[in-house]
């Protein structure tokens, strides 16, 4: 192989490749021949999200698999530059939390503090075994029957064997402790290994301990994270860091389809940071009082008082009484909401507010604050609804399905309606909380024109959905056609607000 | 079982080796349960104050800690004002909690913690930030609840 033909044969090949690679290009592959091949960190079985749009990040999934090969592969290397055997370089970068730089430095530099600290103690290695013993007393259960089966970590603190298996079922079962599991005695720090797992624990509760390990392993690393949906084992992967969250909403879709937030791990909310998401749901639990009939689904028609229940998504009302039409959100006139000057979104801060009048500002803060959350809970509210009825819908149409004569595929069009409805209503949501931090100025009244064009374009599509059945059919294409317009507007917003923050050009209110 | 065993073993030791200022009681039919008295020491607030502390031995015992629960009102960061009266700090937290832990080792941590609360390990945060930042007051307040409640 190092022959020097082979090198000779090789060089030419190298320098053939050199012409089209930069010289980098081919110092890399040399370097690579060296090396095994690389089966590496990002190069899994995981779904690569391409960088589309500026409000979209890049972002891969993993699964339970992947993420134990990404260890044992962490803890192989380790354990080949270390020279130390692979159970104790697991414990070694699990104590450092998978920081391998720092392990293998700090390593070289004190290795018998590094291993004392990581509770590996110094001295020989060798392979666990129980012991027994002729005259033992263990001081956890005070059995001293002779020929008691005994078992010690390298610290040599030894008892019998089955108050060891007891304290660690103890520990992995009802405490969820895995990785830093230490001796039973009082004041060693001795991390009890995989190995020792192996030997002392049932198969059952061995698997346990690997999903806490797995799960720490998550934990410990930054760029890695659960799905929060319950019961999905997927974790993401994202190089955002928490210091660029006030600059950019890192939203990731899970391959169970969950959407959220990788910095704060709540639900999607973009186009609004992280910490704006923060305070306002702290200042909505704290004037959740004051707020509370916003939420109630029954309101009075502005024209005649009778009680209108809302159960659809839809905002556009028509009282059954009076025929009178209103906006659900503002109570004003459903026929002004299509013109250009009429501001349903828009707060009017009004002006003639006396400034030293105490009580006149405080309520001109609680009418601005009430304008923006009754709008929120509204979007929530309606999305909620929207779904609810497209369940009922979705039911009906497979009964429906041979008397209106619709194929299974052909209603699909009803499913992707729904899923850019419940996306784009809970951007709209966000909207709200995100106008109500920020400065009035250009950028703003842009952002709520944008704002206007996404919440007329849902209230259409969410006004179809609460079609008979049996009326849906015909309007399948523009059902069709608005689905894709709601997705437009919603990209517009996103789009533009991911910039203007990104360049630090959105300004915030103070407090 | 486990538990009544370790619970007598501990017994005779502590009857052998008894620790200042702390008596235990014990009803010979429920061995996972001892009454402890212990005296306020000098030189604290506690001082001339005589403290009742339960000591309750989980069936999982030594695997799961014992639970100490105070029966005599005390004016203390690490110990809860309420009916309860728990301490949960430091080795007899579950997650530090190690079975060959002495009980001779606990109630020399009670004794330690009485004379030098943590306020950093707190139950009681409000207690606990009077202690660090008016202490004055917080030794009067905890000397009037040792005259008020802990008085034989
Ligand atoms: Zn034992
Ligand atoms: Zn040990
Ligand atoms: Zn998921
Ligand atoms: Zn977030
Ligand atoms: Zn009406
Ligand atoms: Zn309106």
């Amino acid at each position: 192989m190092d022959s020097d033909d082979e090198m000779s044969g090789l060089s030419s090949q190298d320098d053939f490749r050199g012409d089209l690679d930069s010289d980098g290009g081919s110092l890399g592959s040399a370097f690579d021949d060296e090396d095994e091949p690389d089966v590496g960190f990002s190069q899994d079985k995981e779904i690569v999200k391409h960088k589309k749009r500026s409000y979209e990040v890049e972002y891969s999934i993993y699964g339970p698999a992947d993420i134990q090969a990404q260890q044992d592969k962490q803890v192989e290397e380790v354990s080949q530059i270390l020279g130390q055997p692979v159970a104790a370089s697991a414990i070694l970068l699990r104590h450092l939390r998978w920081n391998k730089e720092r392990l293998i430095e700090s390593y070289m530099e004190r290795q018998e503090a590094v291993l004392d600290i990581a509770g590996l103690g110094s001295g020989s290695v060798q392979s666990p075994r129980t012991h027994v013993m002729k005259n033992f007393t263990c001081t956890i259960c005070y059995d001293d029957e002779p020929g008691t089966t005994t078992y010690a970590l390298k610290c040599g603190h030894r008892y019998c064997v089955d108050c060891y298996r007891q304290y660690l079922a103890t520990k992995i079962q009802d405490e969820g402790e895995a990785a830093r599991i230490q001796c039973p005695t009082q004041d060693c720090h001795q991390v009890v290994d995989s190995k020792s797992m192996d030997l002392l624990v049932t198969a059952e509760l061995k698997a346990r301990y690997e999903i806490l390990l797995t799960r720490t392993y998550v934990d410990d690393i930054e760029k890695l994270k659960w799905c929060p949906a319950p019961n999905c084992e997927y974790a993401v992967q994202c190089e955002i860091k928490p210091r660029e969250l006030s600059r950019i909403v890192p939203t990731v879709e899970c391959a169970c389809h969950h959407r959220f937030c990788f910095g704060c791990t709540l639900q999607d909310h973009q186009p609004t940071p992280c910490m704006l998401v923060k305070k306002w749901l702290k200042k909505c639990e704290d004037d959740s009082e004051t707020a509370n009939w916003i939420s109630a689904n029954t309101k009075e028609c502005p024209k005649c008082q009778s009680g209108i229940e809302k159960n659809g998504g839809c905002n556009h009302m028509t009282c059954r009484k009076c025929k009178h039409e209103f906006c659900w959100i503002c109570m004003g006139l459903w026929s002004e909401h299509g013109q250009s000057w009429y501001n349903c979104n828009r707060f009017e801060e009004k002006s003639g507010v006396n400034g030293r009048d105490a009580q006149a500002k405080s309520r001109a803060a609680l009418d601005r604050y009430l304008h923006y959350y009754n709008r929120y809970a509204t979007h929530e509210l309606s999305a909620k609804l929207d779904k609810d009825l497209y369940v009922k819908t979705e039911r009906k149409m497979i009964n429906l399905q041979a008397a209106s004569g619709l194929s299974w595929i052909e209603v699909q069009f009803l499913d992707t309606a729904s899923k850019a409805l419940q996306q784009c209503r809970q951007s709209l949501k966000w909207t709200y909380a995100f106008a109500y931090y920020l400065k009035r100025n250009n950028m703003t009244e842009m952002f709520e024109d944008n704002q206007k064009d996404l919440q007329m374009a849902v209230e259409a599509l969410s006004e179809m959905f609460e079609k008979p059945v049996t009326e849906l059919k015909p309007l399948k294409v523009e059902i069709l056609d608005k689905t894709a317009y709601c997705n437009k507007r919603r990209e517009i917003l996103l789009e533009d607000a991911a910039d203007k923050l990104k360049k630090g050009e959105q300004l915030f209110r103070e407090n | 079982m486990a538990a009544q065993k370790r619970s007598i073993k501990e017994l005779t030791m502590l009857n052998n080796d008894p620790i200042d200022g702390v008596e235990i009681d014990h009803d010979d039919k429920d061995m996972l349960t001892w009454k402890i008295t212990i005296t306020g020491l000098e030189e604290t607030p506690y001082e001339g104050g005589t403290f009742i502390l339960h000591v309750t031995f989980p069936n999982d015992y030594p695997f799961k800690a014992p639970v100490l629960s105070f029966k005599t009102k005390i004016y203390h960061p690490n110990i809860s004002n309420d009916d309860k009266g728990s301490m949960c700090l430091g080795l007899l937290r579950p997650d530090s909690w190690k079975p060959s832990t002495r009980m001779t080792t606990v109630l020399a941590f009670v004794k330690q913690i009485l004379t030098t609360p943590e306020p950093d390990e707190a139950i009681e945060v409000n207690i606990a930030k009077e202690f660090k930042d008016n202490n004055k007051e917080f030794t009067k307040k905890a000397k009037e609840w040792t005259k008020k409640y802990a008085k034989r």
